[in-house]
């Protein structure tokens, strides 16, 4: 099994478990207020990194490129409350002309 | 379960298909990162959690270990399990409908779920299966497409997906930095990200923004 389907089926099964687990723990261990204001950061703080590494770097490296422009664009459009699919429409088109360009 | 209400039903559908919609976005992107067309159709099928399907792809994708990309893919699932532990008292579900409960216990169902709160419990609970199921379908529909619309595209760049892929991200996260708080973690995040990025092997810097929302979340807020 290669390195591509462990990834795929061990997401699956940690995703799983973690989505059961929720479904059958009880409640009461939930009531940390500290726990629950974590936990609603945690996304917000892995997403934003995500957004980071995936238009500025590229294997490792830091990489300038069209990418920026086109999350640039989006940021904007964003900001305008454009939908959520101009959104990304917006940074594809800007992407793709600079990289033909 | 009494007559779905309209209102209720209305609004599962149209974030289903919005989010399913992205779908095609992320089909495109595990094929661009390397993954086949049936590993990215299970990856939605059986993962079915747009930001950890995103997050194995991204990262794997950049060159990082299985491992990393599990444990960043993980991470990011981890919400789901505290949607769980919301919605399984209203649910009120065992056995085998308590695992398909658990598969379609995503942001949209649970945010459905409980903007319905006003309209009572049944349409609380209509909320969630409704767009849980129709999430379900668009997403995997559109993974689909997506996966093969990327594979007689070409080289993803010169339509613009490696850009898209990203906004699509931001666009997640965006409803989410409603205030100054959020929006310092974020900026905070995407930096340390990027500085740890050369450093550290791919999949780490961004699990390591997990120990800034710690560290956020730690103090008691006014």
């Amino acid at each position: 099994m290669n390195a591509l389907w462990i990834g795929v089926l061990g997401t699956s099964a940690i995703a799983f478990t973690l989505k059961y687990l929720g479904h059958s723990i009880p409640e009461k261990y939930l009531t940390n207020p500290r726990m629950l204001r974590i936990n609603t950061l945690i996304p917000i703080a892995l997403l934003s990194a995500l957004v980071g590494v995936q238009t500025i770097t590229e294997k490792g490296k830091w990489v300038i490129d069209q990418r920026l422009a086109g999350v640039a664009v989006a940021l904007i459009a964003l900001s305008l409350k454009a939908p959520y699919f101009v959104v990304v429409i917006s940074a594809a088109i800007t992407s793709a002309v600079i990289y033909r360009i | 379960m009494s007559k779905v209400n309209r209102a209720t039903a209305t609004q599962s559908l149209s974030v289903s298909f919005t989010v399913g919609l992205y779908g095609t976005a992320f089909g495109a992107a595990s094929i661009a990162a390397g993954f086949s067309i049936l590993q990215t159709c299970l990856l939605s099928l059986l993962t079915f959690s747009g930001a950890s399907q995103f997050a194995i792809v991204g990262v794997m994708g950049a060159g990082g270990s299985a491992i990393s990309g599990i444990a960043t893919a993980s991470l990011l699932g981890i919400r789901n399990g505290l949607y769980g532990l919301r919605m399984a008292p209203l649910l009120k579900v065992r056995g085998v409908k308590r695992v398909i409960a658990a598969q379609v216990t995503i942001d949209e169902s649970t945010g459905v779920a409980i903007g319905q709160e006003d309209l009572g419990i049944d349409a609380m609970k209509q909320g969630f299966w409704l767009t849980g199921f129709g999430v379900y379908l668009f997403w995997n529909f559109f993974t689909l497409l997506g996966a093969l619309g990327a594979q007689a595209m070409g080289n993803p760049s010169a339509w613009g997906l490696d850009a898209a892929v990203p906004a699509a991200f931001l666009g997640l996260v965006w409803p989410r930095l409603l205030g100054k708080f959020e929006r310092t973690l974020a900026a905070s995040a995407v930096i340390l990200a990027i500085v740890l990025s050369p450093i550290i092997s791919a999949g780490l810097p961004i699990i390591a923004t997990a120990l800034l929302a710690v560290a956020f979340g730690w103090k008691v807020r006014s």
